[in-house]
């Protein structure tokens, strides 16, 4: 069990390039951090500075308190596990497990080495496995392997290399979930990288967003999702994307392509002096306004507008409104799209709406907006202007406060096990 | 569908069969060629009219038995000092050309390639006068260092190759697992690089092995001559008798080694050992 500290950490390349640029994250012992970001954001550099594979330019880090910057990654005791696996082919399952252990001379009686690896692969269902070879495994196979020789030695944390990306969209979802329990149930301190917005979300106590080796904000997912800091992580989170929509404020009214929005005060005083600033509205905070219960009503604002198509999907449906924007607006948004690893980002703006709802492209149509919840964002900075960084804080002390619970809960049952 | 199938597998199996005879055939005459007798040489059949050692025991016991055993020492002495070399050599060669990244690598491997195509025949002239000159003409090193120069280069590209294909994610796995370098790098990388160089030694090792043109050119006496060249030194019982029952018996000895080796590591050379170290 550890504490990690990461301080200013600064990951320069030969050509001067930083990969990683001023990173500073404190981790709670028995925390569960992700690593997000799109590819080339330098949160792979990130987890291979933690456990010693790639060199520190400057800054801290720092293990329990104790700096480990030029320790070799064999004394961090740190476990990792590799995109790929990095199984021993020529080592059968049981050998593959007990390789940490064995390496330890002389620490490890055989006995031990015996139980504590049928323990660890009793725990992942590999009993049955043990005397084959990783060749003839399956790919969840491989990856529970690989996750037991990461628990067998009792690292002081788990780093966890997108791990999951190799496996097919079923398997993906079971591993996560099994991923996430064993963390709970170890209560062990992990880092985990990916680009998979599910697993960003649904695993991490909380999220590190990374943009070209900036961290952008680290929260609770729900934080993320509900206060991002600004245009790229309001972006990036969430499926599909948040709409930016560009408007113009005039006397606490927006104006936009699909029509007027009226907006609270506290927004609009928030947003005062800009010129022009982007709406940014998740899909779902749209609804055909027919739907909509009158008591919600007055929170929002109603305006027309005529989709081009609707996709039903059972739970819910999506529509789409194309709007022309500014050259101006059109580049900035661009390259937010560049950003976030898509190839451009169209002027479009998707609504979800009730699976009941009648509406059809290319007719005009009523729609409801919840303006309680949306978001204005500076163009030129990308800062969100309305972000209520208390509410946001609340959201992410809500989650370690989950987190403990789960913890105690898990230890106490282990307990009552044992 | 299944038609068609069975129809391709007849097709592989006649030319399968018919390589087999093509590459077999002429091994199998020499082999029944051995177990003549002198008179037998020239019956016209294929096998002898009496199975005998004759000219086993010349060879090995007999007239031709001071020829042929020290040749034979010569080869396999050679060969093996050879192949050590070029696989050592070879070895941190291919190792440094997949892992690092520096300039002029395209160079040796080109250079590498450009020697493996050079003729022989063309460097054995001046070769020999240099030989002379320096005295390594007629020794064990005089073989060798030719011999290095038709093995190396084949042995950098197939290593090359194969290190290229070794998840070098092991080695950081196993640093991370608690492995010093050399740990990470013995218990690793070793298991799964020792069957691409096995193939390598025994590629070299035959290549050396079967070399007639600097073995001819480059000696002179029983002190380096190998094999290949010493069987056409060798003369019959009489001026008018043809040597080919002892050549022939001669041939068979040398090709043993080859074949025993063959057999003995066929697995390690098909290994698909890196199977399964990633995705896949």
């Amino acid at each position: 069990m550890a504490s990690i500290t990461l301080k200013n950490l600064v990951k320069q390349y030969g050509d001067g390039y930083p990969a990683v640029n001023n990173v500073s994250i404190d981790i709670a012992d028995g925390e569960f951090i992700i690593l997000v970001g799109p590819s080339g954001c330098g949160k792979s550099t990130l987890l291979r500075m933690i456990v010693g594979l790639e060199d520190i330019t400057s800054g801290d880090l720092l293990i329990n308190g104790e700096r480990v910057n030029e320790k070799a990654p064999r004394d961090r005791n740190l476990a990792m596990v590799f995109q790929n696996y990095a199984l021993y082919p020529h080592l059968t399952v049981f050998e593959n497990i007990a390789f940490p252990l064995r390496l330890g001379k002389g620490k490890h009686t055989e006995d031990e080495i015996k139980r504590l690896v049928t323990d660890a692969a009793r725990t992942l269902e590999l009993t049955d496995h043990l005397e084959r070879k990783p060749g003839n495994l399956s790919g969840g196979q491989r990856q529970r392997v690989a996750m037991g020789r990461a628990i067998v030695r009792h690292a002081d944390a788990f780093l966890f290399d997108e791990p999951l990306s190799n496996l097919d969209a079923k398997l993906r979802g079971q591993m996560r979930s099994e991923i996430s329990q064993m963390q709970r149930r170890l209560g062990v301190t992990s880092v985990y990288v990916t680009h998979d917005q599910t697993e960003a979300m649904t695993l991490g106590d909380r999220v590190a967003v990374l943009k070209k080796g900036v961290l952008q904000q680290i929260a609770s997912p729900r934080e993320l999702y509900e206060q991002p800091v600004n245009l790229f992580v309001a972006g990036f989170i969430g499926s599909p994307s948040m709409n930016f929509l560009p408007a113009t404020l005039e006397g606490g009214v927006l104006k936009t392509a699909i029509g007027n929005i009226g907006i609270s005060v506290d927004k609009a005083t928030a947003a005062e002096g800009k010129r022009v600033v982007l709406v940014g509205v998740r899909p779902e905070y749209f609804e055909d306004a027919s739907m909509v219960d009158d008591a919600k009503r007055p929170h929002g604002s109603t305006f027309t507008a005529e989709l081009t198509h609707t996709e039903w999907l059972g739970n819910e449906q999506y529509g789409y409104i194309n709007f022309d924007p500014d050259p101006e607006v059109r580049s900035l948004l661009d390259s937010l799209a560049r950003d976030m690893d898509a190839d451009e980002l169209r002027p479009q703006i998707v609504v979800t709406l009730d699976a009941a709802s009648r509406i059809r492209g290319g007719r005009p149509a009523e729609l409801w907006l919840d303006t309680r919840r949306l978001h204005l964002f500076d163009p030129e900075t990308g800062e969100n202007l309305t972000r209520d960084a208390e509410a946001g804080a609340a959201l992410t002390e809500e989650a370690n406060t989950a987190r403990a619970e789960e913890i105690a809960n898990a230890r106490g049952r282990e307990g009552a096990n044992a | 569908m299944k038609g068609s199938r069975t129809k391709e597998r007849v097709v592989w199996t006649v030319i399968s069969i018919f390589v087999l005879v093509y590459a077999l055939f002429p091994v199998a005459s020499i082999l029944a060629t051995s177990f003549k007798e002198p008179s037998d040489l020239t019956s016209g059949k294929f096998l002898p009219t009496n199975w005998s050692g004759v000219n086993y025991e010349e060879i090995l016991v007999g007239d031709a038995q001071g020829l042929f055993l020290s040749s034979l020492w010569n080869s396999i002495g050679i060969a093996l000092i050879a192949t050590f070399i070029a696989v050592v050599l070879a070895t941190l060669c291919a190792y440094a050309i997949a892992r690092l990244d520096f300039p002029g690598k395209k160079l040796i491997l080109t250079t590498a390639l450009a020697v493996s195509i050079f003729p022989v025949i063309s460097i054995v002239t001046p070769l020999f006068n240099l030989w002379r000159t320096i005295g390594l003409y007629d020794t064990w090193p005089g073989l060798i260092i030719p011999y290095l120069s038709l093995t190396l280069p084949i042995s950098i590209w197939t290593l090359a190759a194969f290190f290229r294909q070794i998840p070098w994610e092991l080695e950081q796995a196993a640093q991370v697992d608690g492995a010093t370098t050399w740990q990470a790098f013995r218990k690793a990388i070793v298991p799964l690089a020792a069957p691409g160089v096995f193939t390598t030694a025994i590629i070299a090792f035959f290549i050396a092995w079967n070399d007639f043109v600097y073995g001819i050119s480059l000696t002179s006496t029983e002190a380096a001559r190998p094999v290949p060249a010493a069987l056409a030194f060798f003369t019959g019982a009489s001026q008018f008798e043809a040597p080919v029952g002892a050549i022939s018996a001669a041939a068979i000895i040398v090709t043993i080694p080859i074949v025993l080796l063959v057999l003995l590591f066929q697995r390690q050379i098909v290994s698909g050992l890196t199977q399964g170290a990633v995705k896949g």
